[in-house]
């Protein structure tokens, strides 16, 4: 176990430099900091100025070397749309963002379980051929779009929920719900098929005919073996989450997370806080991934760690 | 007309003219054609028969592991005079299964939960049927794991079943099923997953145990030389009906069913020198479409005009009854225990 743990943090360390390194690349391609920073009118020596004052007028391979000596000591530089270190910024977002993720993933998470069992009990029955419509609507509406439908009927029409911002817990329901949705039908239908597997298994048969109870039968017997795949998907939604479907829904609801950061560190090409964000993301995905596989281990001993 | 007449207390278990069917794509199949049988206390009974003759639908029938598309058609089964089926019988049945009569099965591979530790296993039996609390359910699963002969029991409770051998996994299967002390064990198939040195031992802890628990077996098999050494009396099961029924020796020296000729004859022997396995010719019947009269008469040397008409289990001696129009004793029909004389 510790040396499978040492294992696994050199290679996230590896990750997280490649990724960087991939990151400080793209982010001098996608725009000139230099010109979106600096009002029309500035003249050449301002715009001089300027680039020699973030660093930017020194050659690419200096400029590199520079950064990996920063990120090692953990510094980012400063966000040049906010004018203070970039570290803190990411800091100062990134809890938001892991709350609007726990509150989603995790509605996502407490309702597949019982939809897609329930479901996998009666393979064709009302409640499966419901769950399986209702699951492919939610994996085939665009996120962007189911979340402004959510908004305009929720909060404009109906004035229930606030249209989007941060606040108390009315304001989590709506982005919740809209990051929860393509998880929750992915999700649910993985619980129902791989249900559906387990309880055709042969040990289903044993506990059955054991006389235990049928609730015990399907949530531990089945259950138990149901949980390695979901794990990995539920994993994955979450790496997906933090990589991905944030910048959508705080985009969106206007949530003061690190996507919503990310997208106007992009427009305003701050290429400091930029790579900050995407360093601290790297690091929390080789973080979880370390986790899942701890888990897997917890859930079936046979999975070797190695 | 009853086998259990043989007996002489009250029967455990009794199978009344049970119909199982399976609603496949290709139709209706008939998997049990009206089986009669019953267990009396402290008795081995071995059902043999080729696969898909009803062996194991009958001993799922007992257990309540038909599931769709199968269902039981008609008939009852009777655990100690009362029956299993229906909405009180299932009541009852949630009850006795796993406590008074327990099933072990084929593959003990798939057969264990993968993920659950096997001391998990064994104690969620005696916490279900016993109300024992986690810590007695242990302690007497240590028990039982020591009496199936498992070395360091408190060591291998906290194991996995990947941590087992074949041989060790039946066993723990054996320990989970005599958890309740249960008065009659199915045993389908117990041995077929298992080297051939393994299935010894398997079979003699099945005996030991039987004579320590004064247990009555169902012991389903292929293997008639595992029924000759283990079994008090016999069923053999042909095309979802049993078509010979009697005391093991009897059945074996002298056979009254062309089709039981037919399996002892085609049981390769060590003692003989042959170039070629003895195999009966055609297939069993299409249990969609039973033949009407005698499933088996397609394949039966001595077939006739009579086995047009479904022949019922009859009387043919005392102790033995067969389904068959012309029952004989075939000239070839050697005592199976004894070293054959002539060929």
């Amino acid at each position: 176990m510790g040396g499978f743990l040492l294992r696994r943090i050199g290679q996230g360390l590896l990750v997280v430099i490649g990724v960087t390194l991939i990151v400080f690349i793209a982010t001098r391609m996608v725009g000139d900091p230099v010109k979106v920073m600096l009002p029309l009118s500035a003249t050449d020596a301002q715009r001089a100025a300027f680039a020699q004052q973030i660093g930017l007028d020194r050659p690419i391979g200096a400029q590199f070397v520079d950064f990996v000596g920063d990120m090692a000591r953990l510094d980012f530089g400063e966000s040049l749309w906010q004018r203070r270190p970039a570290l803190d910024v990411v800091l100062e977002r990134l809890p938001n963002t892991l709350k609007l993720i726990g509150a989603g993933l995790g509605l996502a998470i407490l309702l597949s379980l019982p939809l897609g069992a329930i479901a996998a009990l009666r393979p064709g029955g009302w409640v499966d051929r419901t769950t399986v419509f209702v699951g492919l609507f939610g994996l085939s509406l665009p996120q962007f779009w189911f979340g402004l439908l959510m908004i305009v009927f929720f909060a404009v029409t109906l004035g229930w929920l606030p249209t989007s911002g941060m606040g108390g817990a009315r304001y989590y329901i709506l982005p919740a719900i809209t990051l929860a949705l393509p998880s929750l039908a992915r999700l649910v239908m993985l619980v129902r098929s791989s249900m559906i597997d387990e309880l055709n298994q042969q040990y289903v048969r044993t506990a059955r005919a054991k006389g235990l109870h049928f609730r015990r039968v399907v949530m531990v017997h089945a259950m138990r073996n149901t949980l390695v795949p979901f794990v990995t998907l539920a994993g994955w939604e979450l790496i997906s989450a933090l990589a991905g479907y944030t910048v959508v829904v705080e985009t969106v609801f206007a949530w003061p997370g690190l996507g919503l950061t990310a997208m106007q560190a992009i427009q305003k090409s701050d290429l400091f806080l930029l790579q900050a964000i995407v360093f601290i993301v790297a690091v929390l995905i080789v973080i979880i991934n370390v986790g899942l596989d701890v888990i897997y281990k917890l859930i079936d001993p046979r999975i070797r760690l190695a | 007309m009853n086998i259990s007449a043989m007996s002489n207390n009250e029967p455990l278990l009794e199978i009344d003219r049970l119909k199982v069917e399976f609603d496949t794509r290709r139709g209706l199949v008939q998997g049990l054609r009206g089986v009669t049988l019953s267990i009396g206390r402290g008795e081995t009974l071995g059902v043999v028969g080729e696969s898909g003759s009803g062996k194991s639908v009958t001993a799922q029938a007992v257990m309540g592991l038909i599931d769709m598309p199968g269902r039981i058609a008609s008939g009852d089964i009777r655990w100690k005079g009362r029956s299993l089926l229906g909405a009180d019988g299932e009541r009852y049945a949630r009850d006795i299964r796993g406590k008074e009569v327990a099933m072990v099965f084929q593959d003990p591979m798939t057969s264990l939960n993968p993920v659950l530790r096997v001391g998990t296993q064994i104690g969620e039996v005696l916490e279900r049927h016993l109300g024992m609390t986690r810590k007695q359910a242990r302690t007497r699963s240590e028990e039982l794991l020591a009496a199936v002969g498992i070395s360091a029991p408190g060591r291998r409770l906290d194991q996995h079943p990947h941590e087992f051998s074949g041989g060790m996994r039946q066993r723990v299967m054996i320990a989970m099923a005599i958890a309740c002390e249960p008065q009659l064990l199915i045993a389908d198939e117990p041995t077929t997953a298992l080297d051939v040195t393994i299935q010894a031992q398997i079979l003699e802890l099945l005996a030991e145990l039987q004579q320590s628990l004064g247990l009555s077996i169902v012991l389903i098999t292929h293997d008639l030389g595992v029924v000759a050494g283990l079994c008090h009396r016999v069923a053999v099961m042909y095309a979802g009906q049993i078509i010979e029924t009697g005391q093991a020796e009897d059945v074996f020296e002298r056979p009254a069913h062309p089709y039981t000729q037919g399996l002892l004859r085609s049981t390769p022997r060590l003692d003989e020198v042959s170039d070629r396995l003895i195999s009966i010719d055609g297939t069993p019947p299409n249990l969609v479409t039973p033949p009407d009269g005698c499933s088996f008469q397609q394949r039966c040397p001595l077939s006739g005009e009579a086995c047009k008409k479904a022949p019922q289990l009859a009387h043919i001696r005392p102790d033995a009854e067969a389904a068959c129009w012309q029952p004989s004793t075939p000239a070839w029909a050697t005592p199976l225990m004894t070293p054959s004389i002539s060929h």
